[in-house]
């Protein structure tokens, strides 16, 4: 995917569109990267401006409201959010002074993520083989009927799906929050099965010949040679799940399974009488996003080539 | 294939291995094929899909016909709910709110993807541009909301603060009725732009390159190219990426859970919002139900009407 995306781009470099418009158009180029310029300063302005709250303190963010640089510059706000200030300090920096436990929803997060991602993407390419390298009745019925729900929105099957897991005393566990992202999302299958099916059965089929078992052709054959779209859906999953607000909300109202997001609203809330705490806030976000920041930074190509895959096809 | 389905069905079948390239002995045997195996590769997401998106489906129609607050079980009380609905003023008031915030959302997200596009496109090649403008995209809904409720803080936020600066009255963006929707319909702009570009960009890469070259040879100015070549071939993408982001578009809550919470009175309580909180702040499950059962049929309309008259499904290169 990837592959023919670069060299459709390099085809589009090279064209003579490009030479013969050169001249004329010189200072309209000029003009289109200033556009470009403007529109990345407002994207990653504000995640500078973050940065700088963070650094600074309460008291003297008022009177520096226009600086661009750190008011009073110190790591306070990292060390409130991150628990190591006593309360006395937290209040004297303008922090409510509650414990946030901060490392308690970091762990959450991370393992709401990471089992949600982990089951579901492995149960979707399991399934994704059925729909795609296996033949039986009944199989595009069921795939449609799969994809179909893709247009419910998920508001809709909130109110349900809450009911149920209340009801199984699931409520504030971790069981709770990750069981209806654990099996598959009809995207997931979507995506996967797009590969599978464009997998050549040369090799599936010799293995067949030396009588290994669907089992072994898919943990052995298919899984590795899907590594780069398994990884890529891990990613986007993991970024999606490690954002998501609303499910959470719901079901893990409670601090010992409280994520990130649903914490920061909380933080957020808690601010004492007057101003709020914006530098601990600010310095909580940046952690809080800190995890995604650094998975993009490391596989941002990936992330960028598979937007147009998967919205598009 | 009818090796696969000897193998799978008839375990003796690998012994005689030479024999397997023959056909399938019995119809019955091939109409089956691997279903065995296949429903045991499904069987998980067979799991996921009848609990978590099959049954809460029905069993939210089902409770929109009823009267339920959690205590004690739903009773039936036909379509009270939908027609309590139509003297409901919040009802209305959370329907115009969020058209107004889809409009708005949009509108100007489609318009400055599409140009992001062209400059990706034409311009801006880079992986690195293109990485920086999807960067939003990938923070969490709560943090961007918290990030830009700060800078639009009304005493010290930095906006506020180049507002004044520049000699003009501070504005209360999430605190006023006539600003809250706008501020937080731009806050979402901003943090879907990129991704709606990239987007629109992987339609532009689909369009192939001879187009251009005919109408270069022709003589057309740029504005001609984008408005009879470009626009056209890209209308199937553009239609796609319509119904995506509207759909998406109605559906907010996490900004405004965050930020205004539905106010200055119900100013921003969009229609999820005042799902949410007929079902969690009033225990109205039945209600809240018929509201998100109004909604899903909204979004169906709107996917249907986009696909039909716009017809996204066809594309003019063919």
């Amino acid at each position: 995917m990837s592959n023919s995306t670069i060299t459709r781009k390099k085809s589009v470099t090279a064209s003579p569109r490009r030479n013969s418009a050169r001249k004329p158009v010189n200072w309209r180029r000029v003009g289109a990267w200033a556009l470009v310029a403007v529109a990345v300063a407002v994207t990653v302005a504000p995640f500078l401006w973050m940065l700088r709250t963070a650094l600074s303190t309460n008291a003297s963010l008022a009177s520096n409201a226009g600086n661009l640089l750190p008011a009073d510059f110190n790591l306070g706000a990292f060390k409130r959010v991150l628990g190591m200030q006593s309360p006395e300090e937290a209040i004297a920096e303008g922090g409510s002074g509650a414990a946030i436990n901060f490392w308690l929803y970091l762990r959450n997060s991370v393992i709401f993520a990471t089992v949600t991602t982990a089951g579901q993407v492995f149960f979707s390419a399991m399934a994704a083989y059925a729909f795609s390298r296996l033949r039986w009745p009944g199989r595009n019925v069921v795939f449609s009927l799969f994809l179909a729900t893709m247009m419910v929105p998920p508001i809709f099957t909130a109110l349900p799906n809450f009911l149920m897991i209340k009801n199984l005393g699931l409520l504030n566990t971790f069981a709770g929050m990750t069981l209806p992202f654990l099996f598959m999302t009809p995207f997931a299958i979507f995506f996967l099965r797009q590969f599978f099916l464009s997998m050549s059965r040369e090799v599936e089929e010799a293995a067949m010949l030396d009588g290994a078992k669907h089992l072994r052709i898919f943990f052995q054959i298919v899984l590795p040679n899907a590594a780069a779209p398994l990884a890529t859906l891990a990613l986007l999953t993991f970024i999606g799940q490690w954002n998501e607000y609303f499910w959470p909300l719901l079901v893990g109202q409670d601090e010992n399974v409280r994520v990130l997001t649903v914490g920061l609203g909380v933080f957020k809330s808690q601010s004492p009488q007057g101003a709020p705490d914006w530098t601990g806030l600010m310095a909580a976000t940046l952690v809080a996003a800190l995890p995604v920041l650094l998975l993009f930074i490391a596989f941002g190509k990936k992330v960028v080539n598979s937007i147009g895959f998967s919205g598009i096809k | 294939m009818t090796t696969l389905t000897k193998q799978q069905q008839n375990p003796a079948a690998r012994a005689r291995r030479p024999k397997a390239a023959q056909p399938a002995r019995t119809s019955r045997l091939r109409r089956l094929g691997d279903l065995k195996m296949a429903l045991l590769f499904i069987f998980p997401a067979m799991i996921g899909f009848v609990l978590f998106y099959l049954v809460p489906t029905i069993r939210g129609v089902y409770l929109s016909f009823t009267e339920y607050s959690i205590l004690g079980d739903p009773t039936w009380i036909g379509i009270k709910n939908y027609t309590a609905m139509l003297g409901d003023e919040l009802f209305w008031n959370a329907m115009g709110v969020t058209l107004q915030y889809v409009g708005l959302n949009i509108g100007f997200q489609t318009v400055i993807a599409l140009g992001l596009a062209l400059l990706m496109h034409r311009v801006a090649k880079s992986t690195f541009i293109r990485g920086a403008l999807l960067l939003p995209f990938l923070v969490a809904n709560v943090i961007v909301a918290l990030l830009w409720f700060w800078m639009l803080d009304y005493q010290i936020g930095i906006v506020n603060e180049i507002i004044n600066w520049m000699g003009l009255p501070r504005i209360a963006f999430f605190g006023s009725e006539q600003w809250a929707i706008p501020t937080i319909a731009a806050v979402n702009v901003w943090r879907h732009m990129g991704y709606t570009a990239l987007l629109i960009f992987a339609g532009l890469q689909s369009i192939p390159n001879h187009v251009y070259e005919v109408a270069s040879l022709d003589g057309a100015s740029p504005t001609r190219t984008f408005w009879s070549i470009t626009m056209p071939l890209l209308r199937p993408v553009m239609v796609l990426v319509l119904v995506v982001t509207v759909i998406g578009s109605f559906q907010v809550f996490d900004t405004v859970a965050v930020t205004t919470g539905g106010g200055p009175i119900n100013a921003s309580r969009v229609i999820q919002m005042y799902i949410y909180q007929k079902a969690f702040g009033e225990s109205d499950f039945g209600y809240a139900s018929a509201l998100s059962v109004i909604l899903f049929l909204i979004l169906a309309l709107v996917a249907f009407v986009q696909m039909k008259f716009l017809k996204g499904n066809e594309s003019d290169l063919d």
